[in-house]
């Protein structure tokens, strides 16, 4: 195993142990804290897809996990009310049933990708990034001015969602489940990355002209990996919502955006578990700092700007070394 | 609707328009010449307009507001600059990103550290205000009048500036060629600290003179901001006479279509259902109109091979 790997084994069965610890303990906010960080890290294993696959500095992101949480929020607040969504031509009911959710909050933000990603593909650089911020901010206001979903106020839904034969109201159960999803998201993503359409896409981040002189279409390479990349972030946005029983268009802002790619870089692109380190510093910080200083954005900045100029790799970086495989 | 508030509107659209152009052309101009994607930007923006508002409560004077806001942003691009930007020009987008990111962080929170969480109110001066009556019976406020003035006459200027002057031929001369420049012994380093302080005081002045119609909040550049890439891209980086049509053409869709659109949808539906799905769209015509030449020109309107 490499020193990377044994890095990784061990953030992972950190973020496993520690919720276990605090359930033994009975201290369930540390446990939603653990959630918090395994939500983050899979909205940050989607970007990385993007980013650190396919070199895609997408600042939009915001807008695929707002929709995974609308998507959460709207279903689920059509089965609280008992309201169906639409009834001709055909009855479509609100659900609270998780994987129903799940899948639709996926289908609508890969739709949403293949949409934005077939716009904003045509451009590169730093079009490519103010681009896809501008799509994120047109989802921002679209939500707060469309009524119908509680517009600037967000929607509440009473009750957690449920997961057949679990209790997600229990912290370590809803836990249990942001877990599995992250493992799945992690494990897919490494084989994604060794996989020929994960070869070709490396490439073609590196060498886009020779990509496209052995007969691949760079563009299309880059769209999948996009829609790929917003499907998981998607899944992230429902769980998050899901969370916190609670979906506002701040889902939808563009901090959110540049969060993801933060803890991204502070736990270092285009490793496999950097969006993982990088989400729990980013919690931790949260927690710890927003203790000692209402102003803890501005030490977040330091580091962020240190981490920048200074340690390029992130947290991974620093402790494994430089990547074999990585340029 | 009458024809006089629909041209109460397009003014108000060409001022909305101005003022983006402000923002707009120090972005792009920092973009053409060094490269650089710069988010921090609205933060100078913020700084412009918080300094105004100090020194308006502390004097009483909006013409002192107005050279505090200009000297405040250009010293906090100066310093940003040297401190921190001048390290990112050979990094790629994405370290540009996240350290401009990171600046506008410990702006925000240190400019709310400073001046708290309560907005600002910076007033119009006296002669300034009330309003004005132009031909054809309409009544505009002199303020926003005085705001289109402005915005106009910085940009001739800024065009006289950029194509007339030894400073512009050696903005253009980096645009195309720095390191033929550099050869040639112009001091490459301190000409991107003027540029950058030049479009930090722009911001700043515009942040100042729509402070005193808006209230100066933290967290008050990132919206604008946002607007003034989307400028960008329609008019094409580096181009300042595609940031000046851009700013017009976003300036009028969005004021236009905030009051076109209602009453469009009024004529097919019932009148609450129109405001909304109205309100809704409107919100959205902007990125849709970027989408629309994106489509038709990737590089933007004015834009080269960028």
């Amino acid at each position: 195993m490499s020193r990377e790997g044994v890095i990784n084994a061990a953030l992972l069965a950190g973020l496993v142990a520690v919720p276990l610890w605090a359930w033994a303990g009975d201290e369930p906010f540390t446990i939603t804290l653990a959630t918090r960080v395994a939500i983050l890290a899979l909205a940050g294993v989607g970007l990385n897809i993007a980013l650190g696959l396919g070199g895609l500095v997408s600042l939009g992101h915001a807008a695929f996990f707002g929709i995974g949480g609308y998507a959460m929020g709207i279903l689920a607040s059509h089965a609280q009310a008992y309201d169906p969504i639409m009834e001709s031509p055909i009855l479509i009911e609100g659900t609270k049933l998780m994987p129903v959710i799940w899948i639709i909050a996926i289908v609508a933000a890969a739709l949403a990708a293949v949409v934005i990603g077939a716009l904003s593909l045509r451009t590169s650089g730093v079009y490519f990034i103010m681009i896809t911020l501008a799509f994120g901010q047109m989802f921002y206001f679209f939500s707060i001015s469309w009524p119908a979903y509680g517009g600037e106020d967000g929607l509440s839904i009473y009750l957690r969602n449920n997961f057949p034969g679990l209790n997600t109201l229990d912290p370590i159960q809803f836990f249990a489940i942001c877990m599995v999803l992250l493992l799945l998201a992690l494990w897919f993503n490494a084989r994604l990355a060794q996989s020929p359409f994960g070869l070709a896409l490396g490439a073609a981040r590196q060498a886009p002209r020779r990509v496209e002189t052995v007969g691949l279409s760079p563009f299309r390479l880059r769209l999948v990996a996009f829609v790929i990349s917003g499907a998981i972030t998607g899944l992230a946005g429902a769980l998050f919502a899901d969370l916190n029983r609670f979906v506002s268009p701040t889902m939808f802002s563009w901090q959110t955006s540049g969060e993801i790619i933060v803890l991204i870089i502070l736990g270092g692109v285009g490793r496999l578990c950097g969006p993982v380190a990088g989400a729990a510093l980013f919690i931790t910080l949260e927690h710890f700092l927003g203790e000692l200083s209402e102003f803890w954005h501005i030490y977040l900045g330091l580091l962020l700007l240190a981490v920048v100029l200074f340690a390029r790799g992130g947290i991974i970086g620093l402790l494994a070394g430089r990547a074999a495989t990585h340029d | 609707m009458t024809i006089i508030l629909f041209i109460e509107q397009v003014l108000n659209g060409i001022q909305f328009g101005v003022m983006l152009f402000l923002m707009a052309a120090g972005l792009t101009l920092v973009f053409g010449v060094m490269g650089l994607i710069n988010l921090a930007h609205g933060s100078l923006y913020m700084v412009g307009a918080f300094a105004a508002a100090a020194v308006a409560a502390a004097t009483g004077s909006f013409l002192l507001a107005i050279a505090a806001a200009l000297a405040a942003a250009a010293a906090a691009g100066a310093i940003v600059e040297i401190v921190v930007i001048r390290r990112l020009y050979a990094r790629d987008h994405l370290d540009q990103v996240l350290a401009t990111f990171a600046l506008i962080l410990i702006f925000s929170e240190g400019v709310r550290w400073i001046f708290g969480s309560f907005p600002l109110y910076l007033d119009i001066p006296a002669y300034l205000s009330g309003p004005v009556s132009l031909p054809g019976g309409i009544e505009y406020p002199r303020y926003r009048l005085a705001l289109i003035g402005v915005g106009l006459s910085i940009a001739a200027g800024l065009f006289w500036l950029i194509s007339r002057t030894r400073l512009g031929v050696r903005i253009r001369a980096g645009e195309s060629d720095r390191e033929m420049i550099a050869a040639l012994g112009v001091d490459i380093s301190r000409l991107y600290t003027i540029v950058f302080a030049l479009g930090a005081a722009l911001a700043g002045l515009a942040g100042a003179l729509v402070g005193a119609i808006q209230s100066v909040q933290v967290g008050m550049g990132e919206p604008v901001l946002i607007l003034a890439f989307v400028v960008i891209v329609i008019g094409g980086i580096g181009s300042i006479k595609g940031a000046l049509i851009g700013s017009i053409l976003v300036g009028l869709t969005d004021t236009l279509g905030g009051v076109l659109l209602p009453e469009f949808f009024r004529l097919f539906m019932d009148n609450s259902a129109a405001s909304s799905t109205g309100a809704a769209l409107a919100s959205m015509l902007i990125y849709i109109l970027m989408a629309v030449v994106l489509v038709w020109r990737p590089q933007g309107l004015f834009g080269g091979t960028a």
